[in-house]
This record gives C-alpha cells, sequence and structure tokens, in this order.
C-alpha cells in the first residue's frame, strides 16, 4: 500500500488543523453557513436529513488493518456505531456532530486519512478494481497509476473549480470490475502487439440525470503519458464544459454535444502541447511507486482444493465469495457487507474491528472496500478459508451472495440522504428478504440489482441489469423499474419497462422479471444475456398483465 | 394551514422544530403549531434570529397536520426528518418510535 511521505503527513495534519479552526469559527459565529459551507464540504462534510455526513476517502479502496481500527473508533465514539460503504469505494457516517470535527480529523490524519476532496467540483476519489493487484485475469496493476493520479489530483491548481465533479477509474483486468464507462474518464490498462502496457482512454460516461456510457477518444496511450493525456482531457473540459447550468456541466454532455471525435481532437491536440513536459512519467518514479504495491510474501504454495469441501455451508460459500488469485495455493474473497435484510454496505464497529483482525490473520494487514459495498481479502491461503469462513461467520459476514440478487447496490435514498426522493434501503431490505433462499439464488444465477432514491443514480441503477430508481410522484414514493443495464467490458444503460410502482408493487414486480426470465433462459444464459436476446416485451408483458 | 420552523442544530446537525412555545425542540410531540400567516412570519423570524445567533441552520417553514392526535409534516421528506431513517430501528430515535 501507499504510504505517505513527509510532505504527504505534513499537509494532512494541516488540513486537519486549519479545518478545526474553521469548525471553531463556525461555531463561534465568526462565518456564516454560507461561507462555511464550501469549506466543509472540501472536508467531506455534508449536512443531510438528519445530521451532519462524514465522507472519509478509501483511495481506490484500499485500506489497512489500522485504517479499519481507527474507522471502528470513530464509528463507536463520534457516530452511533455503524459505517456505511459507498459505491465510490469510500466510508461515510451519518450521525456525525460538528463540534466533533477537529478532534475526527485528527484521528484520521494520524492513520493517513481525510476527506478531502471527497466532495466539490475537483477531480474525486479515484477508482479501481478491488481485486487489483490480485486477480487471476490481471495485465498489470492499476493502483500504481491509481496513486499517481491521486498525488496529481490532489489539490490541482488548475482544477480544483471545475465545471463539476469528475470521476476517473482503472481498470487492469480483462474483466471491468470498476464500472471504468461510467466514469468521467476511464482507463483499461492492456497490451498492445508488441506486448507493452498502455491504457484505452474512454470519456464521458457517468450517470445520473443523463446517463452516458464513456466512448472511447484513443486505443493505447503508453503508460508514461497517463498524466500528460488525463492532464489534456481535463483542459479542454475545463475550457468548455458548461458552466452556466449545472445539469449540463459534466464533461459527459459535452462529449455527447461535441462528438466524442471531436473531443478525442481536441484533447490530442492540446496533449501535442503537454505530453514532454515534467508530467511525462520517468521510469524511476513508475518504479518508486510500483514499490508501494510489491505483492506481498507469498509462500509457495501448491494450488491444492482438497479442504475446501465438508461442511455444506462451507463449500457454498466458498464457490460463492472466492475468485482466482495470480498466485497458486491463494485465492481473492468476496466478503458481503449486503446481509439479507439489512441495509447494503452498513458495517458496525465491531464488524470493522473484526475484519481489521482477520485481515492481520490471513492478508497481510489489507483489504479492499468494494463499489457493491462489500469488502475483499485479496490474498487468501486456500488452506485458511476454513478458519476465515469461521470467524466471518461469528461477525454476520459471511452471507453467500456474491454477485446473486441479493447483494444489492443500494444509495442511502431517502432515509438519510437530502436531495433523495424516496427511501431505497427499505427496498433492498425487502428484495433480499424475497429472494433470501440460497437456493433459488444460485437458480436464477448471476445478477445485478442496482437502486438509487433519486435521479443522481449513486445506486448505480442505470448499469444494474435491473435497475430501479425512486421518484417522488405527488408527495409519495414510486419506484422505476429498469432492465438490461450493465457494468462490465460490455456497459449498457438500462431502460425504463414501463409505469412505475408503489414498493410492495416494485417487490412484486422484480419477482415477476425474476420468473419470466426463468421461464424465457435457454441452458447457461445469464439474466442479461436473456434480456439482450428477447427484448423488453416479455418482461413488460408480464409485468404489466399482472394485476394492479 | 399548521406550520412549524425546522431546522438542522448547528453543533450536531439534529433535525429540530420551533413552534409558539419558546423553546426548540427535538419532537413535533409538544410543538404548537402556527395557524395562520401571521404566526408562521413570526415563527420564521425567530428561526432567522436564531440562525443568526448560530443555534441552527436552514430554517424554514413546513406544513404540518394532525395525525391520530399527533402533529406531523404533510410533506414526505420532512415527516422523515422528523421521525428519523426508516431503517436502523435498533438506534436513534426511529427506535423510540
Ligand atoms: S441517488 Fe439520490 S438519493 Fe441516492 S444518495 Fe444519490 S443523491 Fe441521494
Amino acid at each position: 500500500m501507499y504510504q505517505y511521505d513527509e510532505f504527504d503527513a505534513d499537509f494532512v495534519q494541516e488540513r486537519a488543523v486549519q479545518f478545526g479552526r474553521q469548525v471553531e469559527d463556525r461555531l463561534a459565529g465568526k462565518i456564516t453557513e454560507e461561507q462555511f459551507r464550501p469549506l466543509r464540504l472540501m472536508n467531506g462534510l455534508y449536512l443531510q436529513l438528519h445530521a451532519y455526513m462524514l465522507r472519509i476517502n478509501v483511495p481506490y479502496g484500499c485500506l489497512n488493518s489500522t485504517q479499519m481500527r481507527k474507522l471502528a473508533h470513530i464509528a463507536r465514539v463520534f457516530d452511533k456505531g455503524y459505517g456505511h460503504l459507498t459505491t465510490r469505494q469510500n466510508m461515510q457516517f451519518n450521525w456525525i456532530k460538528l463540534s466533533d470535527m477537529p478532534a475526527i480529523l485528527l484521528e484520521l490524519a494520524s492513520v493517513e486519512m481525510h476527506g478531502i476532496q471527497s466532495s466539490g467540483n475537483c477531480i474525486r476519489n479515484i477508482t479501481a478494481d478491488e481485486y487489483a493487484g490480485s486477480a487471476a485475469d490481471e495485465i498489470e496493476d492499476p493502483r500504481v497509476y491509481c496513486e499517481i493520479l491521486r498525488q496529481w489530483s490532489s489539490l490541482h491548481p488548475e482544477f480544483s473549480f471545475l465545471p463539476r465533479k469528475f470521476k476517473i477509474a482503472v481498470s487492469g483486468s480483462d474483466r471491468d470490475r470498476a464500472v471504468i464507462k461510467a466514469h468521467d474518464i476511464g482507463l483499461r490498462l492492456h497490451k498492445n502487439e508488441a506486448g507493452e502496457a498502455g491504457f484505452e482512454v474512454f470519456v464521458g460516461g457517468g450517470l445520473g440525470r443523463t446517463p452516458f456510457i464513456g466512448k472511447s477518444i484513443r486505443d493505447f496511450l503508453p503508460t508514461q503519458h497517463v498524466l500528460s493525456y488525463c492532464e489534456a482531457i481535463l483542459r479542454v473540459y475545463n475550457q468548455l464544459g458548461r458552466r452556466d447550468n449545472k445539469y449540463k456541466a459534466r464533461i459527459k454532455i459535452l462529449v455527447h454535444e461535441m462528438g466524442a471525435d471531436v473531443f478525442g481532437e481536441k484533447v490530442e491536440k492540446e496533449w501535442a502541447e503537454i505530453r514532454e513536459t515534467a508530467l511525462e512519467l520517468a521510469d524511476s518514479e513508475t518504479a518508486r511507486i510500483r514499490g508501494f504495491f510489491a505483492p506481498p510474501a507469498h509462500e509457495k504454495l501448491d494450488d491444492d482444493d482438497s479442504d475446501l469441501a465438508g461442511d455444506p455451508a462451507f463449500a457454498t460459500w466458498v464457490e460463492q465469495q472466492t475468485a482466482g488469485h495470480k498466485k497458486p495455493g491463494y485465492t481473492i474473497v468476496n466478503v458481503s457487507c449486503s446481509p439479507v435484510g439489512k441495509p447494503p454496505g452498513d458495517i458496525s464497529a465491531a464488524q470493522m474491528d473484526g475484519f481489521a483482525d482477520l485481515a492481520d490473520t490471513y492478508n497481510f494487514g489489507e483489504m479492499r472496500v468494494t463499489h457493491n459495498q462489500n469488502l475483499v481479502l485479496t490474498d487468501v491461503r486456500k488452506k485458511d478459508l476454513l478458519p476465515l469462513w469461521q470467524k466471518l461467520v461469528t461477525l454476520g459476514l459471511a452471507t453467500p451472495n456474491h454477485g446473486l440478487i441479493s447483494d444489492t447496490i443500494c444509495c442511502p435514498g431517502l432515509d438519510y440522504c437530502a436531495l433523495a426522493n424516496a427511501r431505497s434501503i427499505p427496498l433492498a431490505e425487502k428484495l433480499s428478504e424475497r429472494f433470501a433462499d440460497q437456493q433459488k439464488q444460485k437458480d436464477i444465477g448471476e445478477i445485478y440489482l442496482n437502486m438509487s432514491g433519486c435521479i443522481n443514480a449513486c445506486g448505480h441503477h442505470h448499469i444494474g441489469n435491473i435497475g430501479i430508481v425512486g421518484v417522488d410522484k405527488k408527495n409519495s414514493e414510486l419506484y422505476q423499474l429498469m432492465l438490461g443495464g450493465s457494468a462490465e467490458e460490455d456497459a449498457s444503460l438500462g431502460k425504463i419497462l414501463g409505469r412505475g410502482f408503489d414498493e410492495d408493487g416494485i417487490v412484486d414486480a422484480v419477482e415477476c422479471v425474476i420468473n419470466t426470465y426463468i421461464e424465457l433462459r435457454e441452458a447457461g444464459e445469464k439474466f442479461i444475456e436473456t434480456y439482450r436476446r428477447v427484448g423488453p416485451d416479455p418482461f413488460k408483458e408480464k409485468v404489466y398483465s399482472a394485476p394492479a | 394551514m399548521h406550520q412549524v420552523v425546522i431546522a438542522n442544530r448547528l453543533t450536531d446537525g439534529i433535525v429540530v422544530f420551533l413552534g409558539r412555545e419558546p423553546e426548540w425542540l427535538e419532537g413535533l410531540e409538544n410543538c404548537q403549531p402556527a395557524q395562520d400567516a401571521a404566526q408562521a412570519e413570526a415563527l420564521l423570524a425567530r428561526g432567522a434570529a436564531a440562525e443568526a445567533e448560530q443555534f441552527v441552520v436552514g430554517p424554514e417553514l413546513i406544513e404540518v397536520e394532525l395525525r391520530e392526535g399527533v402533529w406531523v409534516p404533510v410533506k414526505m421528506r420532512e415527516a422523515m426528518r422528523s421521525r428519523g431513517p426508516s431503517v436502523r430501528s435498533d438506534l436513534g430515535k426511529q427506535a423510540e418510535n
């Protein structure tokens, strides 16, 4: 993992002290809310429906056990004993007191954490494949470039007041686990014919009110140019992106209106001016950063799966939650934070502490947060899976639903969020209860069910195979159903099926969609494949022929 | 139309209500809403004064109605603010509902 140098540590400490003083000024009435608001947002502090919410950056989802214990401490001492994992691989606390913020930021700074740039019209937390460094299908470790981009984008003077917020994601594998095509910039590491690593560059992806899938503007960008090329994209956007209308200010609108080809030409022109400047990465600098992500001290092991049967519950969990690792005898473990009937992504202080212990014992002291609001251990010895599972069971973190229908993505919605139109968490709870039966879930197979409490789409509803978005219709909650979205290499946006439903109605409608899929599917076909083959009509017919 | 002022308390962000009684309250149970425009205007002026004194943030008038003998906000969003989240019923004021 990256470790702060003296400069980083001093800077974060200074910012904590500075914000502490700003809080004191606010509480003493020396500055108004209007003056204070941008300052608190710059430090990740929002005022939500019920209280202040603090968003803490988890750079590209990487956490160590000391940091996790600190988050547990904050949850316990300053919040109500739990935190919430977000779709930007961050951690949010929902019940923070303003008067506690100076102390909290100092606590965070002591473990190299902060909330800087987790809000505002700047470059936000850069996200990455949660299996980075360990995935069997990995071409190169994306964290190296995430860290280089993080350092470049932190307090970048030219890009601190962009037309709107800006999100970058990096994937280093064939399989896109980082949703790169739904980002302002998506970077896909791959190799050219000469066997050199480089990026395919996507721009203008994004969800929200006007969703777009990112467009490729460059097939192959040698890795040493990643900063200059991103700088060129940001410059074109900063200059031409709309500042007159907040709803048209994201880069996706610019790319859409201008056309990806024209946008790409402008970027290339800008890039030609700056590519051979200090932004070109020296091999020595890339190697220095790569050094922080050196693989842990893996043992030489046989790839022996013989211990993985036995207890059926354990075998089910192994089958569902583990993924292929580069090294023989090791595996990646997905840890579900979406237990049946509970808010997806919520994690208690006790679970955080317990999980930190497990990371120390079984995973070289590190862990990942995923955009699916779950956790991952990336380097577990297969022979440790049984004791790990037993301890996860004790912690309530052993739900075997990775990639299944009850493993939903769900934003905070109207239960917490000041922008929401409708609740989403209770819906996620009900849906996971409706499909709780493990056999039924297995039979349905791989499927992604995403929901948001408003069109801002923090719950990624457009790219769920099944997406749900809440709207406010005459002061009551109404849910629209979308089908056909995908977050992966073949990214696509879901389409609204028809009229919306109330809370119970939407749960029934989802069940009807699933039953229709089961009737229509061909052998081995996933939900998204069946949907793409048959289109929306058979689903529409079934869902809307049921009595209202 | 019955109205109260809703706001977040500055120090901790907790939702508070102002009716015709002198204090800000954390719930609507004992809140006496304004019953006409003049009373509502007076409440809002008190809300603005409390904001100027750094006690609350974002005071605004909301409509409330009597349901089963209890004042509740008419709008869904404000009803949520008055009750607390509908989830995590083990915690916070929603646990008391
Ligand atoms: S999608 Fe809407 S309701 Fe959900 S967290 Fe984002 S802004 Fe809030």
